[in-house]
């Protein structure tokens, strides 16, 4: 059997898997959980599986890899992929009667191109549900931050890599974490020139971290080949890698046109007299990632310091509810594959203790581990509010201010946290507070003097994807109808639709 | 350029490649907008297309013809 392929084999479990996200994670549970015997229904939001990690240009070919494992699980008769479906809510079933006590929530769907009018609805009900929705990134405010031309890391790197487009002419990319040269990487190869790469942390911290138990890296040996590979890189294009320092100030009008950087302490203070300006058109930044939990909360998952707590079976606390990736720890794409495929297999009604899966436990632990060291080699320092100032955007959507958040802080009458966030408006908007969330319970919390939390958990997200009025109010396709038209290759939904006659696309077939 | 899609972004043509979202052309075409997350979770990238208002310009795919409206937030 080769490595990494799930084992061929015989008997059907009869089960239904459904899998939220396409991704490394839930690809691999996708191909597991066929291989146990399960009939699987496949869902994400883009148009081809991959998710982030393997976003790359329509029609151009991933690793080998994951070509075979295109093509196994999305041709398998057992298999519904279901591109271009958000998953906008799960349902809890009631315990009484019709069976529903120890299964997983009803998935409610939508199917079309994102944000479209009139998208139809269906209700899927699994047997066990395997959520991989994984990771976004996480970005720590700074002034001038909300110009047009600043971008998160990944979205520099879905730009490039998926669409070939440089955010921008001189780039200037800063934060912390591996993935700062990756996308340097990227955005070179799309032409962009990058100014400048800033990693936050200093190189004492750097190496301290990723030199902890260096016999453990030996086994991360193909991670720390691939970085090696694009600080190569970035040295033949003479890019410049700071460490310890930071993008403190984006400026501009109307976009981003110059940024101010600035020497970090290792707590993430500036050291002063050590601010540059540094004139660019696009600014990248990461500060690690935040898993997308409203899915597993909704499920009623148990968390653990903010990720999805699994058992040796990748079981999430819930029942017939599964986490796989970066949603149980940012650990990258090998470990994410690992937990799927335990997940896709165990769901699937897969014998647990099966040899086969050692492997796997054994990839997920190195994952693990790994996580552990980029922790201890990338961590943010407590000090970074330091670079706030009154007029500050602290949550973009709603452009609420860091004096706003101040002012809230001190008043005696907005001690509840619900009320200190109706009086600044942070985190209401439409992101419901994904981007600003983690940052906004830090800050209130050391306004407030108390300790900065150790995790973060959001609010509950019921609506998980937004749903237009007129969606709602059209009856879902009955579960029934549902699961028999992901398994007829002829049924109008879905990839078995090459030529777009069905009403894929944005206009056609829509009521007027 | 064969293959090339055309979009009309405030009234004006704005030119793209097949297979790109609506973010990656406006990216391309120097109108950054509100992309910041690029990926569907921030919300900061919404425009109108079609006459859809509220879509995601970077989970949309672009199609030649395609109408798209920036949404500008309301100053606060």
């Amino acid at each position: 059997m080769r490595r990494g392929a799930a084992p061929g084999g015989p008997g059907r479990t009869g089960r239904h898997v459904v899998i939220v996200g396409a991704g490394p994670a839930g690809f691999a549970a996708a191909d597991w959980a066929l291989a146990a015997g399960a009939r699987v229904t496949l869902v994400d939001l883009a148009d081809r599986p991959g998710g982030q990690y393997h976003r790359r240009p329509p029609g151009a070919p991933g690793p080998p890899s994951f070509e075979r494992r295109r093509a196994r699980v999305l041709a398998h008769p057992r298999c519904a992929w279901r591109s271009r479906t958000a998953v906008w809510a799960l349902e809890q079933r009631d315990g009484d009667g019709d069976g529903g006590a120890g299964l997983p929530p009803l998935v409610h769907t939508l199917h079309g191109p994102a944000d479209a009018a009139d998208r139809p609805r269906a209700v899927l009900a699994p047997d066990a549900l395997v959520l991989a929705p994984g990771a976004h990134d996480r970005v720590l405010p700074f002034p001038g931050w909300e110009l047009p031309g600043v971008v998160t890391a990944g979205a520099a790197q879905a730009l490039a890599k998926g669409q070939r487009v440089a955010v921008g002419r001189r780039v200037v990319v800063a934060g912390t974490g591996p993935f700062l040269l990756p996308v340097a990487a990227s955005l070179l190869a799309a032409g962009a020139r990058v100014r400048e790469v800033c990693e936050a942390n200093g190189a004492g911290t750097l190496a301290a971290g990723w030199s902890h138990r260096p016999w453990q890296l030996a086994a991360a040996g193909g991670k720390a080949a691939e970085l090696l590979r694009h600080t190569a890189l970035l040295a033949r294009h003479r890019v410049p890698f700071r460490t310890g320092r930071t993008v403190v100030e984006a400026r501009g009008e109307g976009r981003v046109e110059e940024v101010v950087t600035a020497a970090l302490r290792p707590d993430w203070s500036v050291v002063p007299g050590s601010r540059r300006t540094l004139s660019t058109d696009a600014v990248c930044v990461g500060h690690g990632f935040t898993p997308q939990l409203e899915l597993p909360l909704a499920a009623g998952c148990a968390l653990d310091g903010g990720f999805v707590a699994v058992d040796g079976a990748q079981r999430a606390g819930a029942p017939g509810v599964f986490a796989a990736g970066e949603i149980t720890g940012v650990a990258g794409a090998p470990a994410a594959r690992a937990e799927g495929a335990l997940a896709g297999w165990c769901a699937a009604g897969g014998d647990p203790a099966a040899p086969v899966l050692a492997p796997l436990r054994r990839a997920r632990d190195q994952g693990r581990r790994f996580a552990r060291r980029l922790a201890r080699a990338h961590p943010v320092g407590a000090e970074w509010p330091g670079w706030l100032r009154e007029d500050t955007v602290v949550c973009r959507c709603e452009t609420a201010r860091y004096g706003a958040l101040c002012a809230a802080a001190a008043d005696p009458a907005s001690g509840d946290p619900r009320v200190g966030k109706l009086a600044t408006r942070a985190g209401l908007g439409p992101c419901q507070a994904r981007i600003c969330g983690p940052a906004v319970a830090e800050l209130t919390a050391r306004l407030r003097g108390q300790a900065p939390p150790t995790d973060w958990t959001p609010h509950r997200r019921p609506i998980a994807q937004p749903i237009r009025l007129g969606e709602l109010a059209r009856p879902a396709r009955s579960t029934r109808d549902a699961e028999q038209e992901e398994h007829d290759p002829h049924a109008p939904h879905g990839e078995h639709d090459p030529h777009g006659e069905h009403g894929e696309h944005g206009g056609r077939g829509q009521r007027t | 350029m064969s293959g090339g899609i055309t979009l009309l972004v405030d009234g004006e043509p704005v030119t793209g490649a097949p297979g790109q979202s609506v973010a990656a052309v406006l990216v391309a075409a120097g109108r950054p907008g509100g992309v910041f997350c690029g990926m569907g979770v921030c919300f900061g990238c919404l425009v109108t297309v079609n006459g859809e208002r509220d879509v995601r310009a970077c989970l949309r795919d672009a199609g030649d013809g395609d109408v798209v409206g920036t949404q500008p937030r309301e100053p606060s």
